[in-house]
């Protein structure tokens, strides 16, 4: 019993993380129709703040993370994707690739290819006792995080002129530019957005595998992307939820799954994404404007 | 309104072309305030290719465009709503997945004035069915009724001109006789409008003014009963006349 509290904790909080990240690369699908690869360079370069600052305070490594991942984003947006504003999605999904591979190539070519070690946020690296269960905070923090991010998000899209006007845009964006939207303002803003998520997940990946290599953003990325297909690409809860599943999954999986089996958990995900897309092609929870477009 | 005596849409020369098809043709016209334009013309005859090279969603080849007096060149889609004119695009494009108040919201994204509230519950009594269905998605609507949806979006901006792109299509008898209506009433309140139809028998019965378009040109123009008496008339709405008779 108490194993099984602790191993959904652990779970949940991971699922919290693709949840983040899958949520960050859905913006930007929403508004540019742009699956942004390059994402999981705003994590790893964020990560590589917190490399560069944890050693003089926490405050200023997470400040410096937030900031690396928003403006390697902006940059990002107004250098490689702006000029390709209304090119296909095949043509816009190459160029992510190419970012990407630039990116990390370039990080390589400055800090070199191998992990370093950071011991950031040591003090959540404990266990607390919670109605008789021994939790690590960490996983805690990290499902509170979670929550607070995917509900601030949901605040700014819901509830505020901005969020109304990136809605408009990911149903209909000439339309949306007809009424005064201004594209250059949103598509910045889901940006802008998408790396603060990026920030949060680099900060919450780090404190648990104490780790930094150029790498790290790459496989969270792949595995939130595959959960924004499950989810329904175009819809941001969709995105948000299948990110969350595919976590819980792999986590649950390796408790789960027999000691032999447990290397090969990311083949039984895929193949659960492979019946849920047979069973539900769209996804989950379909996008009504990217039907249209189909 | 000080200006309320210029002409907010003036139009000279406009040519389209894609390619080496030709869409529309140095046409040349204006909408003066307050004024109900109609451009007549069969399916293909280059009405759409028109409104959209003024709204900017499409390109203009050649020519001039002017709202409310200023020039449209090198504007981009999203500034021509704050020049004045508010489009009510072919097929309506409203925002299906998103509740009816949020997409008349969207109609004032230009304003940052303190009477959008006010204006939304004045759209409210003018359409008492988008009242009724405030937080219903807007997917939800007739066709009628996401008509009603788009003009009083296009109202929310308090635009000088509504340009209208086929309103009437896809909409039963009863739902086009509403929306010529409300354009009767918005007209009245010194709001000029300009809407291109295949429909004619409508546009004929408001139109201050119509202008017959076939093969991307302007063939006919004139008041109501001086175009449906002119002896080119049939001629002209199907094409056969090219030469034009001016007002």
């Amino acid at each position: 019993m108490r194993e099984a509290a602790q191993v959904l904790v652990d779970a949940v909080s991971v699922g919290g993380l693709y949840a983040l990240t899958a949520l960050g690369i859905g913006m930007i699908f929403g508004v540019m129709r742009l699956v942004n690869f390059a994402h999981a360079d705003l994590i790893t370069f964020a990560g590589y703040a917190i490399l560069m600052f944890f050693a003089q305070s926490t405050m200023l490594a997470i400040v410096a993370a937030v900031i690396a991942a928003i403006v390697l984003a902006l940059i990002t947006e107004r250098t490689a994707f702006r000029p390709l504003r209304g090119a296909n999605p095949e043509t816009l999904l190459v160029s992510s690739f190419a970012v990407s591979f630039f990116l990390e190539k370039t990080l390589i070519m400055v800090v070199g290819g191998r992990p370093k070690g950071v011991d950031f946020l040591p003090g959540l690296a404990r266990q607390v006792d919670v109605a008789g269960v021994r939790l690590q905070l960490l996983h805690l923090v990290t499902i509170a995080i979670s929550l607070a991010l995917l509900a601030g998000t949901t605040w700014i899209l819901r509830a505020t002129r901005l969020g109304l006007e990136m809605r408009a845009a990911a149903e209909n964006f000439r339309m949306a530019e007809a009424l005064g939207v201004r594209a250059n303002r949103v598509i910045a803003a889901a940006f802008a957005i998408s790396g603060l998520l990026a920030a949060a997940v680099a900060c919450m990946i780090v404190a648990q595998t104490g780790l930094v290599q150029p790498r790290m953003g790459l496989q969270l990325v792949v595995i939130a992307f595959v959960g924004t297909v499950i989810g329904g690409l175009g819809s941001l809860p969709g995105a948000a939820i299948g990110g969350f599943l595919v976590g819980v999954a792999s986590i649950l999986l390796q408790a789960l799954l027999p000691e032999a089996l447990r290397p090969f958990r990311e083949a039984f995900v895929f193949v659960a994404v492979a019946l849920v897309l047979i069973v539900r092609p769209l996804g989950l929870f379909p996008s009504r404007s990217l039907r249209q477009r189909i | 309104m000080s200006s309320a005596s210029e002409v907010v849409l003036r139009v000279e020369d406009l040519t389209i072309r894609y390619g080496s098809l030709t869409a529309v043709k140095d046409a040349t016209f204006e909408v003066g305030p307050g004024e109900i334009v109609a451009i007549i013309g069969p399916n293909g005859a280059g009405k759409s290719s028109f409104l959209s090279a003024i709204a900017a969603i499409a390109p203009k080849t050649r020519g001039r465009v002017e709202i409310c007096g200023r020039s449209t060149d090198g504007v981009p889609r999203s500034e021509i709503v704050r020049l004045g004119a508010a489009l009510v695009p072919e097929g309506r494009q409203i925002f299906t997945t998103l509740s009816v108040i949020e997409n008349l919201k969207l109609g004032a994204t230009i304003r940052r004035d303190e009477e959008i509230a006010s204006d939304l519950e004045a759209v409210f009594v003018e359409f008492p069915v988008l009242a009724e269905r405030r937080r219903q998605m807007a997917g939800l609507l007739s066709g009628g009724e996401q008509q009603m949806l788009a003009i009083g979006r296009a109202l929310m901006s308090r635009p000088r001109l509504i340009m209208l792109d086929e309103p009437s299509l896809g909409l039963a008898p009863m739902a086009i006789a509403r929306v010529y209506d409300k354009l009767t009433a918005i007209r009245s309140r010194g709001v000029a409008i300009l809407v291109a139809e295949q429909n004619a028998a409508r546009a004929f019965a408001v139109a201050d003014r119509v202008l017959i378009m076939s093969h991307g040109r302007f063939s006919l123009s004139g008041r109501p009963d001086e175009v449906r008496a002119h002896r080119d008339f049939d001629g002209a709405y199907f094409g056969v006349v090219m030469g034009g008779v001016s007002r």
